[in-house]
C-alpha cells in the first residue's frame, strides 16, 4: 500500500532549527530538540507557547516554515501525515461518531491495507480494558472511556512515536490522576516513544522522564522533572514548575565550591554549582517547602534569615502555609509539613527562617520575577 | 385561572396558528372526497371514487408524471453541482470567495418572475423552444443556491479535527473524504436533495415561463382554476401531503429511536 | 461563527494538483449559474433597450439603446409598482406578527413536541401552493362557509365579497410565506442560551422587558432572514393577485406576465423586470445595512 509507513523508520526524534510563523505571529522559534527513542517526553508550557504547534508539525498536520524533522536517519519534514509512522491522541479525542468503537480502532490498520484486523484490535481493547464496548458508538461512552479508546486507536498501529495533545484536559481530577498512571503504564508496556503536550506542570512531572519547558516558541530548559524543579535556570521555569521565593542579592566572594552572597544584609552560602548567573547582581531562589520556620532564638542549621513577622497562616491539611514579612518589606512564602516539626505560631509572631544551602538556586539579577506566573499571580 | 391563561397564552395562540395553517389543506383534502363533476366548487356528497380513480381527469396524471420526472432530474443535477460548490466554499481557500458567495446569493434574491422571464427570453433568442429540458435547466438553476446553503451549513458543523485524525491514521485525502467526511455530511446532502425536490415540484412561476406546452402539476392546477379544479387534483395534492408527512414523521421516529438506543450507557 | 476561518479548516498540504481542486469543484455549478442566470439577465438588459421595428411583425425588435423604455415602463405602471411593494410590505409585516409568536412558542414552550411542531409548520408545504391558494379562494368565496356564516350573523351585507379584493390578495400572500418567516426566526431563537434570559430576570427585568431587551435583539438575524425570504418573492408575486384579486389589484408581476405572453412587448417586460430587481436590491441593501447583519449566505 502506498501509504504504509516503513517500520524501519524508528529511532530518536530530532527537531532541527524548526520554525513556524503564522502571518504576523512567530509560534515556534528556531527549535532544536532531541527526543530519545522509548522515552516519555513532555512539552510543557502556558497556552500560546508553541507546544501544540510543535506537536502538529511532528504529526504532519502543520507545515514548518523552516527547519527539519528527523526520525532516526529519515527526514520526515516533507512527508505527508498519512505516511508518517506517527499517531496522535487528540485533545477532544476526535473519535469518528459514525463508526463503532471497533471500527474506530481498526481505522488506521485498514487504511494501511491490513486485512486481518480482528486480532490486533481485540488485543489493544483488552489492554485498555474496554473490549466489551467494541460495538458501541463513541457518543455512548463516557469521557474517560473515549480517552482510552483514542489511545487504543493510536497505539494499535505500533507507531514509532505517539503524540498526545493535552489528552487529559477534559477529565475531572480523580479520573485525570487515574489516566496519568494508566498512560505511564501503557508506555512502559508498549515501549513506544510518547510525546505529551500539557500546560499542567504536575501532570508533566508525574508522567514524563524528560520535560522541555517552552515559552514563546523557544525551549527555556530541558531536563528530568527533578532537575527542572530543583535546579531551574530561568525565573520562568522556577515559577512555572511549583512556586519560588526570589530575593535580590549580591555575590560577594567565591571559595572553592562555595559562594558567599549578601542577601539583603545577611551573609549566606550557596554551592557555586547552583548559581547559573555570571553577574554580581543575583536573584536568589528558595522554594517554599525548603524553608524551616522557627521561634526567635531557636538553634538553626544551614543559612538563616532573621527578623521575619508572620502575616498570614493557612492550614491546608497536609501542610501549613505561612506568609512572612521580612525586614526589607518582602513577603516570603513558607510551606511546613504538618508532622509536628514546626512550632505553634500565630499571626504577628516574630520568626527566624532557615534552609539548607544546597536547596538554593541563583539566577541573573535582571531576570523578570513575574515570568512564568499565571494570570492573577502575576499581578 | 388567569394565571394559567397568562402562562399558556402563547401556547393557545400557537394552536390557533396551526389550525389556521391547516385550513386550506383540510379543505383540499375534504373536497377530494367530493362527488363533483368537473368543477368541484360545491359540496355534493361524499365519495371514494376520486381516490380510486386519481387519473380520471384528463391531463392530470401526465402533468403529475412530468412534475416527478423534472423534479428527479433537477434534484439530481442541482444536488451534485451544489454539493461540489459547498465543499469548495467550506473546505478550501481560494480567490474569488466573495464573488462566489454573491453569485450563489443573487438567484435567491431575484424575484421568480425575473428569473423565469429572462431565461425564456434567452431561449427564444437562441431559437430554442421552451419544453421539458428547458424546464429542467431552469429548475437546476434556482435549486443550486439552496443546495449550497444547506450543505455548507452541515459542513461547517463538522469538526475539522476528525479529518485530521483520519490523516493521522494513514488515510489519504481521498480516503479521508470517502470514509469520514462524506458519511458525516450525507444527512445535509439528503436534506438538500429533499429541499430541491420540493422546490422543483411546487414551482409555478419559473416553470410557467419555461415549459412551453409541457404540463406540470402546478401548471395544471393553474390552468384548470379558471374552469374549476377537478377533484382528482385534490386527491393528488392530498396524497403528496400524506406521503411526504409519512416520510418526515417516520424519519423523526427513526432518529428518535436511534437517539434513545444510544442514550443507554453502561 | 466558530468556523469562520475556512483557511484553518483546509487541507494543509496542497500539491500542484491540490491547488486546483477548489476551482474544479466550483466550475460546473458556477458555469451553470453563469449560463442560465447571469447570461439571461445580461440578455434581458440588452432587450430592455430595444424598440419594435416600425411596420414589422409582432416580436421583431431592433437595438436602439432606448433608455427611455425604462422611464416609460415605470411611469405607465407606477401604480402597479407601488401596489406591489405595499402589498409585499403588508404581507411581510403580517407574516412577522403571526409567525414570531408561533416561532417563540415552538422554541421555548413546546418541550418534547418541538420536532413534531416543526414538521407541522412545513407540512402544509407538501400540498401544492396553488391548491392551497385556490382553496382559500373557495373558502372565502361567495359560496363558501365564511361568507355564509358572516351573512347569517348579519355582519356583512348581501353584496360584500371577500375574494377579488386587495385584502384577499394580501392575506393570501401572508399565508403562503408563513413557513419562510417562521423557520428562520425559530432557528435564531433556538440558538439563544436560555441562561441569558435567566440572567435578565435575575437582574430585575420582568418578562416583557426581557423579551424587549434580550430575546428580541438576539433573534434579529432570524427576523432579517425571514423578512427577506418573504418580501423578495412577495414583491414579484402575481399568482395570489390573479387568483384572489381583481383587475384593480394587479401587481407588477401580472404586468410582466402579460407583457410576455399576451401583449407581446419584450422590451417593456424586460425594463419592468430590471426595475423591479433594482428596486428590490436597493431596498434589501439598505435594510441589511440598517439591520446590521453581514452574514447572509
Amino acid at each position: 500500500m502506498a501509504n504504509h509507513p516503513d517500520a524501519a523508520k524508528t529511532g530518536d526524534l530530532k527537531l532541527s532549527s524548526l520554525t513556524k510563523r503564522f502571518a504576523d505571529f512567530l509560534a515556534v522559534d528556531d527549535l532544536d530538540l532531541v527526543i530519545p527513542k522509548g522515552s516519555f517526553f513532555a512539552l510543557l508550557g502556558p497556552s500560546g507557547c508553541g507546544k501544540t504547534t510543535t506537536l502538529r508539525m511532528i504529526a504532519g498536520l502543520e507545515e514548518p516554515t523552516s527547519g527539519k524533522i528527523y526520525l532516526g536517519d529519515t527526514d520526515l519534514t516533507d512527508t505527508k501525515s498519512y505516511r508518517r509512522p506517527v499517531n496522535t491522541v487528540f485533545q477532544n479525542y476526535a473519535l469518528f461518531p459514525h463508526l463503532t468503537i471497533f471500527e474506530n480502532v481498526a481505522f488506521g490498520l485498514r487504511r494501511r491495507g491490513i486485512k486481518d484486523v480482528k486480532e490486533p484490535v481485540e488485543k489493544v481493547l483488552a489492554l485498555v480494558e474496554l473490549a466489551h464496548l467494541r460495538d458501541r458508538k463513541p457518543t455512548q461512552l463516557s469521557g474517560g472511556q473515549q480517552q482510552r479508546i483514542a489511545v487504543a486507536r493510536a497505539i494499535v498501529n505500533r507507531p514509532a512515536l505517539l503524540l498526545l495533545d493535552e489528552p487529559l484536559g477534559a477529565l475531572d481530577l480523580k479520573l485525570r490522576r487515574q489516566m496519568q498512571i494508566e498512560l505511564k503504564w501503557i508506555q512502559t508496556e508498549v515501549g513506544i516513544t510518547f510525546v505529551h503536550v500539557t500546560h499542567d506542570q504536575e501532570e508533566a512531572m508525574t508522567m514524563a522522564d524528560t520535560i522541555a519547558v517552552m515559552n514563546e516558541g523557544r525551549i527555556e530548559q530541558l531536563g528530568s522533572p527533578a532537575d527542572l524543579y530543583e535546579n531551574p535556570k530561568t525565573a520562568f521555569v522556577a515559577n512555572f514548575l511549583g512556586q519560588s521565593n526570589f530575593i535580590k542579592g549580591t555575590l560577594e566572594s567565591t571559595s572553592g565550591a562555595d559562594q558567599f552572597v549578601n542577601l539583603q544584609g545577611t551573609r549566606i552560602v550557596i554551592p557555586a554549582a547552583r548559581n547559573s548567573s555570571t553577574h554580581k547582581s543575583l536573584l536568589v531562589g528558595i522554594r517554599p517547602e525548603k524553608f524551616r520556620i522557627h521561634n526567635v532564638g531557636d538553634t538553626t542549621t544551614g543559612n538563616k534569615l532573621e527578623g521575619g513577622i508572620v502575616t498570614d497562616i493557612s492550614f491546608v491539611g497536609v501542610s501549613t502555609q505561612y506568609q512572612v514579612e521580612m525586614p526589607w518589606k518582602q513577603e516570603l512564602m513558607i510551606f511546613e509539613q504538618n508532622d509536628g516539626g514546626a512550632p505553634n505560631l500565630r499571626k504577628g509572631d516574630a520568626v527566624t527562617l532557615s534552609w539548607e544551602p544546597h536547596f538554593t538556586f541563583a539566577l541573573d539579577g535582571d531576570e523578570d520575577v513575574t515570568s512564568g506566573l499565571s494570570g492573577a499571580d502575576a499581578e | 385561572m388567569t394565571r394559567w391563561l397568562s402562562k399558556n397564552l402563547i401556547r393557545i395562540y400557537a394552536a390557533l396558528a396551526f389550525i389556521y395553517l391547516f385550513i386550506p389543506v383540510a379543505y383540499t383534502m375534504a373536497f377530494s372526497f367530493n362527488d363533483s363533476g368537473k368543477r368541484n366548487l360545491i359540496w355534493q356528497g361524499f365519495t371514494f371514487k376520486n381516490w380510486l380513480n386519481p387519473c380520471g381527469a384528463p391531463e392530470v396524471c401526465t402533468a403529475l408524471g412530468n412534475s416527478i420526472k423534472i423534479g428527479f432530474l433537477a434534484t439530481l443535477f442541482s444536488t451534485i453541482l451544489g454539493t461540489m460548490i459547498a465543499f469548495a466554499l467550506g473546505r478550501y481557500s481560494f480567490r474569488g470567495r466573495s464573488t462566489t458567495n454573491l453569485l450563489i446569493f443573487l438567484p435567491m434574491a431575484t424575484p421568480e418572475i425575473v428569473l423565469g422571464a429572462s431565461l425564456l427570453a434567452m431561449f427564444l433568442n437562441l431559437g430554442i423552444n421552451p419544453g421539458f429540458w428547458t424546464t429542467v435547466i431552469a429548475h437546476v438553476m434556482f435549486c443550486i443556491s439552496f443546495v449550497v446553503v444547506t450543505v455548507k451549513a452541515r459542513i461547517a458543523s463538522l469538526d475539522p479535527k476528525l479529518e485530521e485524525a483520519a490523516r493521522d491514521l494513514y488515510a489519504t485525502e481521498w480516503q479521508t473524504f470517502r470514509r469520514v467526511t462524506l458519511p458525516l455530511v450525507a444527512p445535509g446532502i439528503a436534506a438538500a436533495a429533499l429541499l430541491a425536490f420540493s422546490l422543483s415540484f411546487d414551482d409555478f412561476i419559473i416553470t410557467n415561463f419555461n415549459s412551453g406546452t409541457v404540463n406540470t402539476f402546478p401548471k395544471f392546477v393553474w390552468v384548470s382554476s379558471a374552469r374549476g379544479v377537478p377533484a382528482q387534483a385534490n386527491v393528488i395534492g392530498s396524497a403528496m401531503f400524506l406521503i411526504a408527512l409519512a416520510i418526515v414523521i417516520s424519519a423523526q421516529i427513526f432518529s428518535a429511536a436511534k437517539a434513545r438506543r444510544l442514550q443507554k450507557k453502561h | 461563527m466558530a468556523f469562520a476561518h475556512a483557511g484553518t479548516a483546509t487541507v494543509s498540504k496542497p500539491g500542484r494538483a491540490g491547488k486546483r481542486i477548489p476551482y474544479l469543484l466550483l466550475l460546473p455549478g458556477l458555469l451553470w449559474l453563469l449560463l442560465f442566470f447571469i447570461l439571461p439577465l445580461i440578455n434581458l438588459a440588452e432587450t430592455s433597450t430595444k424598440t419594435p421595428i416600425a411596420g414589422g411583425e409582432t416580436g421583431a425588435y431592433e437595438q436602439t439603446f432606448r433608455l427611455q423604455n425604462y422611464v416609460d415602463a415605470f411611469s405607465e405602471n407606477s401604480a402597479q409598482f407601488s401596489r406591489s411593494f405595499i402589498y409585499a410590505l403588508l404581507s411581510t409585516l403580517l407574516a412577522l406578527t403571526i409567525s414570531y409568536p408561533l416561532a417563540y412558542a415552538i422554541a421555548f414552550k413546546s418541550g418534547k413536541y418541538k420536532n413534531i411542531l416543526l414538521v407541522l409548520v412545513i407540512a402544509p408545504f407538501f400540498t401544492s401552493f396553488l391548491l392551497r391558494t385556490i382553496a382559500w379562494k373557495q373558502i372565502l368565496g361567495a359560496e363558501g362557509p365564511v361568507i355564509s356564516v358572516l351573512r347569517s350573523l348579519h355582519l356583512i351585507g348581501a353584496d360584500t365579497s371577500i375574494t377579488a379584493t386587495a385584502l384577499a390578495v394580501v392575506t393570501g400572500m401572508t399565508y403562503n410565506f408563513l413557513p419562510f418567516m417562521t423557520l428562520p426566526i425559530y432557528a435564531s431563537l433556538e440558538r439563544i442560551d436560555p441562561r441569558l434570559m435567566e440572567a435578565s430576570g435575575d437582574l430585575y427585568a420582568n418578562g416583557l422587558t426581557t423579551f424587549r431587551r434580550v430575546t428580541f435583539p438576539l433573534s434579529m438575524p432570524g427576523v432579517v432572514a425571514g423578512t427577506l425570504l418573504t418580501f423578495i418573492p412577495a414583491a414579484g408575486d402575481y399568482v395570489n393577485a390573479q387568483i384572489l384579486g381583481n383587475p384593480t389589484t394587479k401587481m407588477i408581476g401580472n404586468v410582466i406576465d402579460s407583457r410576455f405572453f399576451r401583449i407581446v412587448d419584450y422590451p417593456t417586460a424586460a425594463a419592468l423586470s430590471f426595475t423591479l430587481m433594482a428596486a428590490i436590491l436597493i431596498l434589501v441593501t439598505v435594510y441589511i445595512r440598517r439591520a446590521g447583519t453581514d452574514e447572509l449566505v
